[in-house]
């Protein structure tokens, strides 16, 4: 055990020392720099300003030499500085990084908390009218668009009713607000969450549900209780783990288009605007929290196999 | 069971309490929430001229001079606008025998930064040394650099000594005033990291950075910037306590936090579109009211004159007469968005109408079309004798619906004339990045340039600005227009300092423009403010004079 961790976690280094390369890679390939966007929005700017500026900021340096200066100075434990906001990295990144984990972490939890029963309970009897009424909720879930779901939220409880703020990140030093502003956002992120996991469960739970141990176990004279929740839950999790630890992954790297419509800071719109700003410092380091992210809820998920199915050893 | 159940209940309740117990109005009466859709992405007034920041600044800090509402130059810092007939500019002899200009500006005298510090001399020396210090990383550092000294005369009066003589000698609105007393101390411990550690990013709501009406009192960074009474302040009080600034990136969520009372007013400078605002006002005019205001935002076609088939002009007027520009005004923007005869906005005091217009006439661009040789028309498209087919690509930024829009008029329109435009789209970052930038376009590209008023378009007219590698693709003239007339002209305007003279240049630069086309003019962009009933004062100037700059003149009537 201990040493497949081991081998797991040196492996993820190396994803991340090489995902680091081909973010900064990509990120140079882009065309044009932000001085180069400058020029076209401010006619007092001349062509030695902008010279200067690209020397000011590294930009006229080979993409690999950039790479390298910056990789120095990150295993040196300086993240270095935002061009954009022109603060230290991590200074912009933990508050937005700490949004995205309300955000996501209470969008994921309702999600779970929902589409696990709603699954298993739709699996209990297909093509039941209730098996149908799930379904219906669940392929709406997947396949509204984002932006219209957020936009008919707002108009709802914001416009119409009145109740709740329409976006924003609440009055700092406030709970209360705090949370206000939390509840349209969270439930957007569990509405188009829900219905992906509720399809996973319920078709893995009818998959468990027609195996031999299960016959068995009915015919030991177990209930029906006994023989869903202690022989068919365990097997059926097995797929929906994985689908589980990749939206776990996705934690750190935020949801664009719900905190632009809501205007709520998380990592997907800072990873998003410093991509399009060559605020390269700051998408390298937010790009390489989200892979990290990534990598370590597909170890969980790895390590939740082997507790949930004894055959599957961790070596 | 009972008591988990009670329990349950009330914490519901109590949670339902929170939640829904949000009220819009408690904003308070005497706040003002002002929505835009961007946020400013640091807030040192030297570096980086992004418009949500000037929104900001321009609340809590005025420039010296500015250009007025009536687009003429003026005071606002200083006391009385410098010139060479009031006798606060001189000509001079420069050390080096160039003829340069001493202009002296006088600050307000009851000028103070919000921690009490007056503003003086010492912080326009202080600021010059930012400006020309190449380290400093100021983005119009040529300003500083055609600076050579700052006199100080004494607290209150200073004189610049420039090194050459322009007509707008006097106007200097990007000289930015920053705080001596509190920001040298950080400039000179280290002038290259000074724009990372400048009290404007750490400390921005440090009181000592602001004499304007207002100061910033918080910022949520992406969110929204809280601004309140700047007790200091020496002109006009304003009528708000509290001014709010609130980033939606989104348009339609901007809308939405506008009719659920989040915010009070869309900034017309970052707000909604004006297709968008015009709907806006069809549904919900009874309850705002939108301002729209003509800027200087110039929405052309530019051809890229290498290629053969544009450089002769009889082509490029063929193509703008087959364009039916006030049609397309009147349909999609209900004709808030004029059609422009050159890169001259009509609002600015040297337009003159004395030039070529191109009124809709598709029989004299097919005239001119035959005259050149495109007289075979086969499938619809003119071909010339050698067989070629009338035909290039027509590109623009994908994704901006409005302009696709337009696009996509433009191409049936030339289609009716018999000619081929084929679009191609690109992404705003490659098209101005690298199609326009390094000239990789053989056809026509359609964008916008932003201009101040009586700005003198050297960098996209003059022969020396074509971006080419060997000069590391410097300037702004994409279409490669070479005129030796339109240099000398733009050199003849520079230095005139004779009004009536200038406006006589200014009407020969419109007349050779519109005879040349350079760039096919289409229409100057409009800004559309959405405001409460209540909200009276705020009159836009349509220049990049953002509105915040005459934030006391907003007053609330009948809240």
């Amino acid at each position: 055990m201990l040493r497949f961790l081991l081998r797991r976690l040196s492996e993820s280094l190396i994803v991340l020392l090489v995902m680091s390369f081909i973010i900064y890679a990509l990120l140079g390939l882009m065309p044009g720099d932000p001085i180069d966007l400058m020029i076209a929005a401010n006619p007092e700017l001349t062509s030695a300003d902008a010279q200067r500026l690209k020397a000011l900021y590294g930009l006229d340096l080979p993409i690999h030499e950039r790479y390298l200066t910056w990789l120095g100075q990150a295993l040196g434990g300086d993240l270095g500085f935002s061009r954009l906001h022109r603060q230290p990295v991590m200074d912009i990144l933990l508050p937005r990084l700490w949004n995205s984990v309300q955000l996501m972490g209470l969008g994921f939890f309702l999600a779970a908390a929902l589409s696990i029963p709603l699954g298993i309970w739709a699996a209990l009897k297909p093509r039941s009218p209730r098996d149908h009424a799930i379904n219906f909720v669940a392929f709406a879930g997947i396949s509204v668009p984002p932006f219209w779901l957020a936009i008919m939220l707002i108009m709802i409880f914001s416009v119409w009713l009145g109740w709740l703020p329409a976006s924003g990140m609440g009055q700092a030093g406030d709970p209360a607000s705090r949370l206000q502003h939390l509840v349209l956002p969270v439930l957007a992120m569990t509405l188009l969450t829900v219905g992906g996991i509720v399809r996973f469960m319920r078709g893995s739970m009818i998959e468990a549900l027609r195996q031999d141990y299960i016959r068995t176990a009915r015919a030991k004279g177990l209930s029906q209780r006994g023989v869903v929740y202690g022989h068919g839950l365990r097997n059926a999790m097995i797929p929906v783990v994985t689908i589980l630890a990749l939206n776990f992954g996705t934690l750190f790297s935020g949801a664009l288009i719900t905190e632009t419509m809501f205007g709520y800071l998380g990592m997907g719109k800072t990873i998003y605007d410093a991509i399009l700003g060559n605020d390269y410092n700051l998408a390298l380091v937010g790009l390489l929290f989200a892979t990290a992210t990534t990598l370590i809820a597909n170890l969980a998920a790895d390590l939740a196999y082997a507790w949930l199915d004894p055959r599957i050893s961790l070596r | 069971m009972n008591r988990v159940l009670k329990r349950t209940f009330f914490a519901v309740v109590a949670l339902a309490a929170i939640l829904f117990g949000f009220d819009p109005a408690r904003a308070g009466a005497a706040d003002l929430t002002i929505g835009m859709s961007q946020f400013p992405p640091n807030f040192h007034p030297l570096f980086e001229a992004v418009l949500a920041k000037e929104m900001v600044l321009s609340a809590t800090q005025r420039p010296l001079t500015v250009h007025d509402r009536d687009w003429q130059p003026s005071c606002m810092l200083c006391l009385t606008y410098p010139t060479l007939e009031n006798g606060l500019a001189v000509l001079e002899t420069t050390a080096d025998g160039d003829e340069g200009i001493a202009v002296t500006y006088q600050i307000q005298p009851d000028a103070t930064w919000g921690d009490g510090t007056p503003v003086t001399s010492a912080d326009a020396v202080f600021t010059w040394e930012v400006g020309r210090n190449p380290q400093s990383g100021v983005s119009n550092a040529e300003l500083f650099r055609r600076i050579l000294s700052v006199q100080v005369i004494d607290d209150k009066t200073f004189v610049l000594h420039r090194d050459r003589v322009e007509f707008e000698y006097g106007s200097v609105h990007d000289f930015a005033l920053l705080p001596a007393h509190l920001e040298r101390p950080i400039f000179e411990a280290d002038p290259s990291a000074y724009r990372n550690r400048s009290l404007f990013e750490t400390d921005p709501s440090n009181p000592g950075l602001a004499f304007g009406p207002y100061k910033i009192a918080s910022v949520v960074p992406g969110s929204e910037i809280v601004l309140e009474r700047n007790p200091t302040w020496w002109g006009k009080p304003p009528a708000f306590d509290r001014v709010v600034f609130k980033t939606i990136e989104n348009t339609a969520a901007l809308e939405a936090n506008l009719l659920s009372g989040s915010i009070d007013m869309i900034a017309g400078e970052l707000g909604l579109t004006i297709d968008q605002a015009i709907a806006f006002e069809k549904r919900h005019g009874d309850r705002f009211n939108v301002l729209y205001k003509t800027g200087l935002i110039y929405e052309h076609l530019t051809p890229n004159l290498d290629t053969p088939l544009f450089q002769d002009k009889r082509m490029r007027q063929a193509l703008l007469l087959a364009l039916d520009r006030e049609t397309i005004s009147e349909r999609l923007f209900d004709s808030r968005q004029p059609v422009a005869n050159s890169s001259v906005s009509p609002l600015d005091w040297i337009y003159t109408d004395d030039t070529r217009v191109y009124d809709y006439d598709p029989e004299a661009a097919k005239a001119l079309l035959d005259e050149m040789g495109w007289r075979d028309i086969r499938g619809g498209i003119r071909h010339n004798a050698a067989g070629e087919p009338l035909a290039f690509e027509f590109t623009t930024t994908a994704g901006q619906r409005l302009r696709e829009l337009v696009q996509q008029v433009l191409q049936s329109q030339w289609r009716q004339v018999g000619i081929d435009a084929r679009i191609r789209n690109e992404p705003a970052r490659v098209l101005f990045g690298e199609t326009v930038a390094k000239r990789k376009f053989d056809g026509i590209t359609m964008f916008a340039w932003v201009s101040s008023p009586e700005n003198v378009p050297r960098s996209v007219l003059g022969s020396d600005q074509i971006p080419t590698a060997d000069n590391n693709w410097a300037g702004q003239n994409a279409s490669g227009y070479r005129s030796a007339e339109m240099d000398s002209l733009l050199d003849r305007i520079e230095v005139e300092l004779d009004r009536d003279k200038r406006a006589a240049l200014w009407a020969e630069l419109q007349q050779l423009y519109a005879e040349d086309l350079p760039a096919l003019p289409l229409f100057f962009r409009a800004d559309a403010f959405i405001l409460p009933l209540w909200l009276k004062g705020l009159v836009p100037s349509g220049h990049q004079g953002v509105s915040t700059l005459w934030i006391e003149d907003w007053t609330s009537d009948g809240r």
